[in-house]
């Protein structure tokens, strides 16, 4: 374990900086917080979480795949991928560690996107754990422990002074560098921050959350809950929860025309729009009931089927905090699987 | 980073031949610009078609993997790629990538049976494959039955390969069908559940089944009337794709993703999927 005093972060960040790019969470303008590039000056936010996911990094919202050039009867295909520099996201907090592993299991398994590979290849992250868990966290729900995020450097962040701890090469690397800036330290300090944040996690209003009813196999068991029709109604179809959401993966792939060629690109998308799974013989997903349905049974059925048991969602809260109608997961844990919260 | 591979970026592909086979469907035969197959597939499997700026479609290979020549694909206009493609001539220049999906079991399950295959329109593309592969290798499959029906006779697809070669095949017995009674049509009329139904099969062999939805329904409904146990019966789905490897989330049912786990099932593990098909 090592550690610096908190008035020397900013030279830290400058330090980390010189050799990498780095981005960490930062108060927007209207007081919520957002990935930014680090800069002289930056301050890393005190907010509990960014409104956006840290997916972008790996998972872009739009990114180009490739190039076409047309002549006459003839296509070139140009191959616009090139070699990424490192860079470093400081400060990302452990469900939103926990979401890169979730991505990972979609991106990496073969075939392997090489565009996700490429980016989480270079990488670094160091998570920080939480101070002040809110209401609408339920990481816990889901296996995770925010006083113990993961990543390549975990870090926590006390009154005075920020810890850190390499969890493998890539964080022992550049936690090396960073030299005397750092020094050694027993882990004393960390363990009554683990235990303080612990003691606000057991008073949070969904510390009871469970997934108890959920998981692989219960397909057959939940896919005709009368409850979905209840659910779904107000559902405005916006795709604001996939947005936002960590895990979120769906993707679309089109092109553009750029007046002397095509740009291929994907773009995320989202299994709520009504368009998703239009064919020319019709839908198989008609209605919102059934659109629904399909992002929440793919959170808590579908991908642990596939992922070992692992669920789709890490309890980060955000659908909660902005969904237009107030519908999210834990609304639709406590009714199809049974009231067992609260 | 130029050398990892990448499925999602295509290959060049040159159409070589187009051949109208009904009012709404051209077969087309594609190449790369070497001149040789893009990629070996198994029957059964599809691959992505594209037109830079226009989009790209998922398609049946309908050739066998036995053409060691070209692939080929029956393609119904029916949107922005499609009707695209159906203006296009020899030497146009597409993109191809592929194969994507689970073939049919050839060469374990179908071995040593004797096959069903009952197709509807377009449904035949992804059954050519198969039939083919099995007439290639005719001595290790026992009898061929083909149940093939279309809205009309100028809607049968491949029909003159069907009349030309697997009708006079040793072992192959093709029956045809039309909606509604056509002129210059003297074979059977109705529609192709009823029909399988009235020739009444034995029902120790394989049945495959390839058609629009509702015929797969009622013609898997029929089968089982006759006696046909759903573990011997295969079919093929068809759901909107994107990326065809399981992971832009768009063709799942329940927890498979046709593009990957199908588009091939079997009608007892289809039947324990949620009805979103
Ligand atoms: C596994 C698989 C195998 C297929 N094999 C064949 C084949 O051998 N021959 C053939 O003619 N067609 C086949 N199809 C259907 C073909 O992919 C669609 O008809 C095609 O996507 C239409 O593309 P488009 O750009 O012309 O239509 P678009 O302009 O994209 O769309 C026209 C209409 O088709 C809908 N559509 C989009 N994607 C699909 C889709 N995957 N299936 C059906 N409708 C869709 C659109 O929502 C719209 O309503 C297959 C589809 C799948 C999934
Ligand atoms: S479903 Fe909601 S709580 Fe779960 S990971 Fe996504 S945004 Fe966070
Ligand atoms: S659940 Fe809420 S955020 Fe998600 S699509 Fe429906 S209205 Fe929009
Ligand atoms: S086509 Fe993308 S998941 Fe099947």
């Amino acid at each position: 374990m090592r550690k610096c005093s908190l008035d020397k972060l900013d030279l830290l960040l400058g330090e980390i900086a010189k050799s990498n790019e780095l981005y960490l969470p930062v108060d927007d303008s209207d007081g919520s917080a957002v990935y930014k590039k680090w800069e002289k000056g930056t301050a890393l936010s005190d907010a509990l979480n960014t409104v956006r996911s840290p997916k972008d990094f790996f998972f872009p919202q739009t990114e180009n795949l490739m190039e076409f050039k047309m002549q006459g009867k003839n296509i070139e295909i140009i191959d616009t991928r090139s070699e990424l520099e490192d860079f470093v996201i400081f400060g990302v907090r452990a469900c939103d560690v926990k979401s890169f592993e979730i991505l990972d299991r979609v991106f990496l398994s073969e075939p392997v996107d090489s565009y996700y590979a490429m980016r989480r290849s270079h990488g670094v992250i160091i998570s920080l754990a939480c101070t002040r868990p809110a209401e609408t966290c339920f990481c816990k729900t889901f296996g995770i422990d925010p006083a113990s995020p993961s990543g390549d450097i975990s870090a926590w962040k006390t009154e005075s002074e920020i810890f850190f701890e390499a969890n493998n090469e890539k964080g022992e690397a550049l936690l090396s560098s960073l030299g005397a800036l750092l020094q050694d330290c027993d882990n004393e300090a960390v363990e009554a921050q683990k235990a303080k944040i612990n003691a606000i996690m057991d008073k949070l209003p969904l510390k009871n959350l469970t997934t108890e009813g959920f998981g692989g196999g219960k397909t057959a068991e939940l896919f005709d809950d009368p409850h979905w029709a209840e659910l779904s109604e107000a559902c405005l179809g916006c795709g604001t929860c996939t947005f936002v959401c960590p895990t979120c993966q769906c993707y679309d792939i089109k092109d553009f025309n750029t007046g002397n060629g095509v740009i291929r690109f994907r773009c995320w998308d989202s299994c709520m729009y009504s368009d998703f799974t239009k064919m020319a013989h019709g839908n198989n997903r008609l209605t919102q009931k059934e659109r629904f349905r399909q992002r929440f049974m793919h959170k808590l059925v579908y991908y642990p089927e596939n992922n070992d048991g692992l669920f789709s969602c890490v309890g980060c809260g955000r659908c909660l905090a902005k969904c237009p109608i107030s519908m999210n997961i834990v609304k639709v844990m406590k009714t199809i699987g049974g009231d067992k919260g609260e | 980073m130029n050398n990892l591979n990448e499925t999602l970026i295509p290959k060049v592909g040159v159409i070589t031949d187009v051949r109208i086979d009904t009012p709404d469907i051209k077969t087309f035969r594609v190449v790369t610009t070497d001149g040789e197959k893009a990629f070996d597939h198994r029957p059964g499997q599809c691959a992505m078609l594209s037109v830079p700026g226009v989009g790209e479609a998922m398609f049946s290979i309908t050739s066998s993997p036995t053409n060691e020549e070209y692939m080929e694909f029956s393609i119904k206009k029916c949107g922005c790629v499609t009707d695209w493609l159906h203006q296009a001539e020899k030497g146009q220049q597409i993109t191809i990538r592929g194969p994507y999906g689970k073939p049919f079991p050839v060469d374990d399950v179908f071995a040593g049976k004797d096959l069903l295959f009952i197709a509807g329109g377009v449904g035949l593309a992804p059954l050519r494959s198969v039939i083919n592969y099995c007439r290639h290798y005719r001595d290790r499959y026992g009898k061929i039955d083909i149940v093939y029906g279309s809205r009309s006779k100028d809607d049968l697809l491949d029909y003159q390969e069907i009349i030309e070669e697997w009708q006079k095949d040793e072992g192959v017995n093709v029956y045809l069908t039309i909606d509604n009674p056509q002129e210059g049509w003297d074979g059977h009329v109705g529609f192709v559940p009823n029909y399988v139904k009235e020739l009444s099969f034995d029902t120790n062999k394989v049945a495959v089944i390839c058609g629009p939805p509702i015929m797969i329904k009622f013609t898997l409904d029929g089968l089982c009337d006759i006696g046909f146990d759903k573990t011997d019966v295969y079919t093929t789905l068809e759901l909107r794709m994107k990326c065809g490897v399981g992971k832009c989330g768009r063709c799942n049912v329940g927890a498979k993703y046709v593009c990957k786990d199908g588009p091939v099932f079997r009608c007892d593990e289809l039947e324990e999927l949620p009805d979103e098909y």
